[in-house]
């Protein structure tokens, strides 16, 4: 039986041919911007042209040439908002990645893998009031989301966005949240900490849920910032008469594959990557008590 | 039109007391309103009165040398502004400034003081609650400290 | 277990084995000794099998020992298991170079190019613990082709132990000592006074076609039985028991059992469990460059949960203590991994315990959170939907068991 022959590898490129999962595609910075002293927006084009097909939740494993890989939740796309066949995403400079990611110019080519992860609950929670909670740059994951429950507005009740940051310059999307508004998001803002020509709220986001005044009966939570705020964000829901089950967060660990093989991503007894990132709280509660878990 | 009886009766900080304790603090209760840049109180001076928000927007601020005045906290509808009045010196720790127009039930912490001392279940009862509103607003505070939305923590 | 018609070849006949694998083209892989360590490498007959030779294991301990007669599988499990092929230690995932536009341009993927492997003298544990892998890498939603390519298409020449030593639990874990599938072909080694033989069970097609390649004969009622006598007293002489009864309730209910504390004064975090363990899994990929950053390759390494980093997130990590990360391993082993992915991950080989310079014992560990369990035995804590966490249903290959 003679061996196996040696297939010739063409070059990936993104393109027609089934890639595996560890191969990224090169998708070509078509547009940035910076909204935050640490905080970027780039759309993403695929350089092979086949947009990035996604749902509300979901992240991609990004990474600029030779400087690693990270995860990032997907922040825009597909349709609406002016986003057909891009892929957008908010990155936070925090290390050496995410700083080659946010340097990377228009017309640099991004390496992405993806989609991965277990996207917001759009479709099961309809008929529901829904509160977005979002705590700093928590509101880029939630924001496909809110436009998913705006694109179809008459399928669900009230919905609300409480949305807090550090301070008024840490605060993004501002026009987005006016447009929002206009079309039936109920919008409150708050920040830890402001100056004078800050007239919005000032306090942690928690607050605002107290004040939000909705119908705990049949409300459901989408939530998504860091993990003290969410954990307090929860008290706050449950005190509102939020049932946990209710209740939707994104959590976030050191993921290097995103496919559940590494193993880093381990949360209890889920992979982040495949279980997550959004879990419903009443399954998550007794794993977050657990320190150092 | 709502009578101070019935804002007072209906107030979250209020829930829940006796029609005669209501009455002793309704009797210290009076109206008050404030134009949007008014202080209410401000830092050092004797703390003699609270207030209940009816409606506008007050913020709690200190003023920094060099920085002006920074924002701690803002409160709304149903929150109570001041609670040194309860507690020695009776001096205020920070200002308190309507950043709109803001219509109040102002409350006489002296007058209340002495009902208390009269009346200890009166005093238990607004302590209790007070107590509790403090709790929330320590718990907030800590939360503002942690800084959650810093570098190492971001989410 | 097994077919009632078995075969037996003698001693001088199993080089033929070797001979009938590599006309097929496959690469033999199997034990041999080195570095005074009984390790898998590719070997070529019979010879460079590690004759008279016995492994004397206890925690912290592995001595070769010369036995009293000349076995080629007279020992247990060494410090590598087939997790090296499954999962290489190293693996660049592909390269890239610079694109005009400074950026990532074609990415060339590795060719699949892994020889055809076939595997003697892989013992139950162990095809257990390649069934387990199979399930972590290829029973999830995003298989790699890779992966995939690298378990096709393996033969296996197990070999069923005739004893074990005194670090093995494979009993307490239901997966052995006695192989039952999983395998092409199936040895039992027996010596009786002069007579050097195997017993030999085939488990596939084509391990049927290899038999037939060999000089042998169909076995007699008493050959079966010697090979049935040397099954019982492997398992007689299981040196370890692990109770499994509820122990993923158990460990779940335990997170802050001061036993803990008392087992990360001893564990040095040095990793030496999760690089042997057959199971363990964890990689970590990293970037990297050429000086002038105009080339880069991906790869992919084994790393531990035991390391510092392991769990860094935002400035930190999230399991910064010994404690924390010796509970995450130990959990994850027993109980975790059942949700996640449909089994336990301990196939009860014994390596971790031989291979820890400070001789910790998860079956000691595992009986003193069992003994000193005050939380009364409650429902699953977990509201996790189990259809939910362990995707897994099997897509195994032959191995699978």
């Amino acid at each position: 039986m003679p061996d196996r022959a040696e297939a010739p590898v063409a070059a990936f490129d993104g393109g027609a041919a089934e890639p595996g999962p560890m191969l990224p595609a090169p998708f070509v910075v078509s547009a940035k911007r910076q909204d935050t002293s640490d905080t970027w927006t780039l759309e993403l084009r695929s350089r092979a042209g086949t947009p990035l097909e996604f749902a509300p939740g979901q992240f991609t494993m990004l990474s600029a040439f030779g400087a690693g890989e990270v995860p990032i939740s997907i922040s825009g796309g597909g349709g609406g908002e002016g986003e057909e066949g891009l892929l957008v995403h908010t990155v936070r400079a925090v290390g050496l990645a995410t700083q080659a990611i946010c340097e990377a110019p228009v017309g640099e080519a991004l390496g992405v893998r993806g989609p991965f992860g277990r996207p917001w609950p759009v479709e099961e929670v309809e008929g529901a009031d829904v509160v977005v909670v979002a705590g700093g740059i928590g509101l880029a994951p939630l924001r496909p989301a809110i436009l998913a429950l705006l694109a179809r507005r008459e399928r669900y009740g009230r919905l609300l966005l409480l949305y807090g940051g550090r301070s008024p310059e840490q605060l993004l999307y501002a026009s987005d949240l006016e447009r929002w508004a206009a079309r039936g998001l109920e919008v409150a803002v708050t920040v830890d900490s402001a100056g004078p020509e800050w007239l919005g709220h000032v306090g942690v986001v928690p607050r605002l849920v107290h004040r939000a005044g909705f119908d705990p009966d049949g409300a459901v939570a989408l939530l998504c910032g860091p993990e003290v705020m969410m954990r307090f964000t929860f008290s706050a829901l449950v005190q509102a008469g939020v049932s946990g089950d209710r209740v939707y967060a994104s959590m976030e660990r050191n993921m290097q594959c995103g496919i559940g093989h590494c193993g880093h991503c381990q949360l209890g007894p889920t992979l982040v990557c495949r279980d997550g990132p959004v879990y419903r709280w009443s399954e998550l509660e007794p794993w977050l008590a657990i320190r150092e878990l | 039109m709502q009578t101070l009886d019935e804002l007072i009766a209906g107030a979250p900080i209020f829930a829940g007391l006796a029609p005669e304790h209501l009455a002793l603090i309704a009797g210290c209760a009076s109206n008050a309103r404030f134009d949007a840049g008014e202080y209410l109180f401000r830092e050092g001076a004797p703390a003699e009165r609270f207030f209940l928000i009816r409606h506008g927007a007050v913020s709690l601020e200190v003023d920094a040398p060099g920085r002006g005045a920074l924002v701690i906290e803002t409160l709304h509808q149903g929150d109570v502004a001041g609670w040194s009045w309860l507690f020695e010196p009776y001096r205020w720790e920070l200002d308190a400034r309507a950043r709109e127009p803001a219509a109040v039930v102002a409350f006489d912490g002296l007058c209340l003081r002495g009902k208390c001392e009269v009346d200890h279940e009166l005093g238990y009862q607004l302590m209790r609650r007070f107590a509790a509103s403090l709790t929330e607003r320590l718990q907030a505070t800590r939360m503002q400290l942690l800084d959650v939305y810093g570098h190492a923590g971001s989410g | 277990m097994g077919q009632p018609d078995g075969h037996t070849v003698e001693r001088d006949g199993l080089d033929e084995l070797f001979a009938a694998l590599r006309r097929r083209g496959y690469t033999v892989v199997g034990p041999t000794v080195r570095d005074r360590a009984i390790v898998y490498g590719e070997i070529g007959s019979c010879a460079d099998l590690p004759i008279g030779w016995t492994d004397e294991q206890e925690g912290g301990h592995y001595r070769l020992r010369r036995r009293e007669d000349e076995a080629l599988f007279g020992y247990n499990v060494g410090p590598h298991s087939w997790k090296r092929y499954q999962l290489p230690p190293q693996v660049r995932l592909w390269r890239a170079r610079r694109g005009d536009d400074g950026g990532l341009a074609e990415v060339e993927p590795e060719p699949a190019r892994a020889p055809r492997y076939a595997f003697v003298g892989a013992r139950s544990c162990e095809l257990h613990a390649m069934g387990i892998l199979d399930r972590v890498l290829l029973g999830g939603a995003h298989p790699d082709p890779a992966d995939r390519a690298r378990r096709e298409d393996v033969f296996v020449v197990a070999v069923q132990c005739s004893q074990a030593a005194s670090t093995c639990f494979c009993s307490s874990m239901g997966t052995g000592p006695t192989a039952e599938s999983g395998f092409d072909i199936a040895l039992t080694e027996v010596l009786e006074g002069p007579r050097h033989y195997f017993v030999l069970d085939v488990g596939s097609e084509r391990g049927a076609e290899v038999l037939g390649e060999l000089p042998h004969a169909r076995a007699a009622k008493e050959e079966r039985d010697a090979a049935s006598a040397a099954h019982a007293r492997a398992a007689a002489q299981m040196g370890r028991e692990l109770d499994v009864t509820d122990i993923r309730d158990l460990l779940y209910r335990n997170y802050e059992n001061p036993r803990w504390d008392e087992v990360a004064e001893r564990c040095l975090a040095c990793g030496n469990c999760t690089m042997v363990c057959p199971t363990c899994f964890c990689t970590s990929v990293e970037d990297v460059t050429d000086l002038a950053g105009e080339h880069v390759e991906r790869h992919q390494r084994w790393d531990s949960c035991f390391t510092v980093d392991y769990s860094y997130i935002h400035g930190g990590s999230v399991r910064s203590t010994t404690r924390a990360r010796y509970r995450q391993w130990m959990t994850h082993k027993l109980a975790t991994w059942i949700d996640q992915f449909g089994s336990s991950g301990c196939v009860g080989c014994g390596r971790c315990i031989t291979w820890c310079p400070v001789g910790i014992d998860i079956t000691e560990e595992a009986r003193a959170i069992r003994e000193s369990d005050k939380t009364p035995a409650t429902p699953t804590i977990l509201g996790i939907d189990q259809a939910r966490a362990s995707t897994a249903t099997g897509e195994g290959t032959d191995a699978d068991a």
